[in-house]
């Protein structure tokens, strides 16, 4: 599997923080990890991070080519070479990401350091149906379900996931990368369970039903009832 | 009054829904009202061999899609219950010879004359599946008790709620109460729990289905049938009759029935 990559929701599309080091390696595992993820890319607008890389219009025009073979589109290059971004900008690619208009309340709310572009600014999907099996929803911000999701229905989410019902199936929040999604269902028995790069599946049922959460706490992926999240977090 | 059309599907292969189309064709019919069955399982008929009507076949659904005969040229009546009819499928050509507004155009052909129409889907979620739903009024979903079944009948019902047919309903098929009871099978509530859609039937399993299934005689014909009767009460349920569900827990007579009754927690 290829070293994970640093991926953001941002507002047109997902931000990828491309490493430093050799270019040939870098590009192929940058292509590696959409061909691995390909569920998740799949249509996806992506940014790409370079730092001071210097490359060139062919370099550039040749990886745009090598992800719209992947079903994605490069639409932004970000660079400090004065290089790169002319590159990019003869292939009419941005060279900015748009600043995301925030809400000055959500601005406040949010506890830590710049959560800018780490929370999707796309809106929450609602869905006030039950998903059936092979029915599948990918959503670059929050996805919440009014009805269950059933064994063999899938959700991936930039954000995260809200099941108001029975969650049998599986569902993969922060699919873009952001560790601090969440989880919530009514009933958490998912059939697989992801937040950013973690899998878990659920241990077998002991006790009642009860609201559990699932989130990632010091890179382990738990769950915990509702009552305990309120009351400690 | 115009047919309504009912079709049986199940997105599995093997959970009954031919012997649940022969049956409930049958048990519509008994009660006398007109009942065309359709075979829409075309390249894999076997309808007719379950309704025992193989060698009378002449004409199939395929001869009337493309003209080769007439509407009634291709139906079969049956001996035994003169409002019984049967469009069997053909052998020879695959599920392309018809298209889902083919069936719509034969559906409201037969419509006038008729009370039911019942249809045979074949298994998978493609195109037979497509023609089989395309001209109902009504889908029954059949399953098994068991993971894989409802796996497969909750994507069933995905795919007739995407069509728009309205909620389907549920016939669950093959259950057997002694192993509900130890744990060994899904229950009914198990099983609608996942699914969620209106129970229409729970059918036990009965060794005499199989053995009228290979003699051509449906066990709806069978007054003395488990099997033939949760069918007879599915189509009652389907005319609109209260039928309350057969408890097939029942084991213990008097004395369970008590427990049951003072159980808290109850239905009640």
């Amino acid at each position: 599997m290829a070293a994970p990559l640093p991926i953001k929701g941002v507002r047109e599309g997902l931000l990828i923080a491309v490493p430093s080091g050799e270019w040939d390696d870098v590009r192929a595992s940058l292509l590696a990890t959409i061909d691995e993820r390909g569920d998740f890319f799949r249509g996806a607008r992506l940014a790409l991070q370079m730092d001071d890389r210097e490359l060139g219009a062919a370099d550039l025009g040749e990886l745009r080519d090598a992800l719209a073979s992947r079903d994605t589109s490069l639409y932004a290059v970000l660079s400090t070479s004065t290089v790169t971004k002319t590159a990019a900008a003869n292939l009419a690619l941005q060279t900015e990401l748009t600043r995301p208009e925030r809400s000055r309340v959500a601005e406040e709310d949010a506890e830590e350091g710049s959560l800018e572009e780490e929370v999707p600014a796309d809106p929450a999907l609602f869905l006030d149906r039950t998903l059936r099996s092979g029915q599948v929803v990918r959503h670059p911000g929050h996805v919440i379900v009014l009805g269950d999701v059933n064994p063999g229905a899938e959700i991936v989410a930039g954000g995260n996931v809200i099941v108001w019902g029975h969650l049998r199936g599986t569902v993969h929040a922060g699919a873009g990368g952001d560790e601090t999604a969440s989880v919530c269902a009514l009933d958490l028995a998912p059939t697989q369970l992801r937040i950013a790069g973690r899998i878990a599946v659920s241990p077998k049922r002991r006790g009642a039903v009860r609201p559990e959460m699932a989130l990632l706490r010091e890179g382990q992926l738990i769950a915990q009832p509702w009552d305990d999240e309120r009351r400690h977090g | 009054m115009a047919a309504q059309v009912v079709t049986i599907t199940s997105g599995k292969g093997g959970v009954g829904k031919t012997t649940a189309a022969a049956n409930i064709g049958v048990a519509l019919a008994s009660s006398g009202q007109r009942v065309v069955c359709i075979d829409a399982d075309i390249g894999l008929r076997n309808l007719d061999v379950v309704m025992g009507l193989e060698n009378r076949i002449v004409y199939d659904l395929v001869d009337i899609v493309e003209g080769r005969c007439k509407l009634r040229q291709a139906m079969i009546k049956d001996k035994r219950l003169p409002d019984l009819h049967l469009i069997p499928a053909a052998q020879t050509r695959d599920k392309t010879a018809v298209s889902p507004k083919d069936m719509q155009r034969l559906a409201d052909e037969i419509r006038p004359d008729f009370d039911w129409v019942v249809i045979d889907s074949p298994a998978g979620i493609e195109r037979g599946f497509r023609n089989a739903v395309a001209p109902a009024d009504l889908v029954l979903i059949v399953t098994n008790p068991e993971v894989s079944a409802v796996r497969d009948a909750d994507r069933i019902i995905g795919l007739v709620e995407a069509e728009e047919k309205g909620p389907p309903k549920l016939v669950i098929n093959r259950v057997k109460p002694e192993m509900v009871r130890r744990g060994d099978m899904l229950s009914t509530e198990d099983v609608l729990e996942v699914l969620a859609i209106e129970l229409i039937g729970v059918v036990p399993e009965d060794d005499q289905v199989l053995v009228s299934s290979n003699q051509g005689l449906p066990a709806a014909l069978d007054p003395k049938s488990r099997a033939g009767r949760a069918f007879r009460d599915i189509a009652r349920r389907l005319n609109g009759e209260q039928v309350p569900f057969e408890d097939l827990s029942a084991r213990d007579g008097f004395l369970g029935r008590i427990s049951r009754l003072v159980r808290p927690g109850g239905s009640a």
